[in-house]
């Protein structure tokens, strides 16, 4: 097989494993990393919600935000399935975009 | 590590945009002198194989969690202007599509962890593993420590970040603005879980992927620092001349 090919068999196996990313850290009881709290978390660790990260806050709405598809419904389940979900829609998306850069970047070399 | 929006203050967030577009052309200029069309794909499976480490959270019981970023890898891999492009290409898609990180912090995220992660990893890794045999030993051991020393250097940096907001931007009352925490809190608190969990996870990875090449494909390994001894032989044949 293709060298490469073989490659991405490994991404796609990290794909499929991709919810024990959710799982784990809930199975022990831990939450998101130090200093990624969200508005209503940062109330609880610091006491109250500094005036300026209110407003940054939501400068942006992404659309599948936490690696979750829209109107998902919450329980492990659901959440693990809308990370694996999300985790193919992001390698396809991140290898497309790395992709087309690096043929722009590679342009001036060709196939060399 | 992603820094959400609301964090950094615009001084912060503006200064580290400063910082990263000059790596960000420095990279795509370097590239766009080596690569090659056909190297594109290897950039996309180092991009994508960034993405999805990101998303094995790994928890410290009944704390929080963290994960490894792959940028010392794909440095050693594919070499670090590489590493700088495609990591930063998963930081910036994480932002957009998932809000992991925010759109304001992607400069000082880009900066913690693709820029840092690629230079200083592979400065490390070319310091431990030139002159070593591709299947040598050193060769991974070299790749375990320079992805464990990178990672806990974005870790430190990213937690300076933080630290530095409440005495940055506060209100005419003295309250913080944007991230409350001082350098105090957060140095310790971003610095001990890098240094006991995270980094060393992000070696193991690390450690795990240049084994699976040095068995399999060990020619991936010849190439960033190959042609980095080639130049380096060229350079002094000139001087010579």
């Amino acid at each position: 097989m293709n060298k490469i090919n073989k490659l991405w068999i490994g991404i796609g196996i990290l794909i499929l494993l991709s919810p024990l990313g959710v799982l784990i850290p809930r199975w022990f009881g831990s939450q998101g990393a130090w200093g990624e709290w969200g508005l209503n978390e940062i109330e609880k660790v610091a006491g109250f919600v500094p005036e300026g990260m209110k407003r940054l806050a939501e400068s942006w709405k992404a659309p599948l935000a936490d690696y979750g598809l829209p109107n998902q419904s919450s329980g492990l389940a659901s959440e693990s399935f809308g990370y694996f979900i999300t985790a193919i829609i992001g390698v396809a998306f991140t290898a497309g975009l790395m992709y087309l850069v690096a043929k722009v970047l590679g342009r001036r070399n060709g196939e060399k | 590590m992603h820094i959400p929006d609301g964090y950094l203050g615009p001084v912060t967030y503006g200064t580290m945009f400063a910082m990263t577009i000059p790596f960000w052309a420095a990279a795509s200029w370097k590239l766009n002198k080596t690569l090659k069309t056909k190297q594109a794909p290897y950039l996309a499976l180092g991009a994508a194989f960034s993405f999805v480490i990101m998303m094995f959270n790994i928890p410290i019981i009944g704390g929080t969690s963290g994960h490894a970023t792959g940028a010392t890898l794909i440095a050693i891999l594919l070499g670090p202007w590489a590493s700088i492009i495609s990591v930063s290409v998963a930081l910036i898609i994480q932002a957009l599509l998932f809000g992991d990180g925010g759109i304001t912090a992607i400069g000082a995220n880009c900066f913690n962890m693709a820029v840092i992660g690629g230079l200083a990893g592979y400065g490390i890794y070319r310091l431990i593993a030139l002159g070593s045999d591709i299947k040598s030993t050193r060769r991974w051991v070299a790749g375990a420590i320079a992805a464990y020393i990178s990672l806990n250097v974005s870790a430190l940096i990213t937690a300076i970040q933080f630290g530095i907001q409440p005495v940055l931007e506060k209100t005419p009352t003295g309250q913080p603005l944007y991230s409350p925490f001082p350098l105090s809190v957060a140095v310790p608190a971003m610095a001990l879980e890098h240094l006991f969990l995270f980094g060393i996870v992000e070696a193991m990875v690390t450690a795990l992927v240049i084994r699976y090449f040095q068995k399999n494909d060990p020619e991936m390994l010849g190439k960033s620092i190959r042609s980095q001894e080639n130049t380096l032989r060229k350079e002094q044949r000139k001087q010579h001349e």
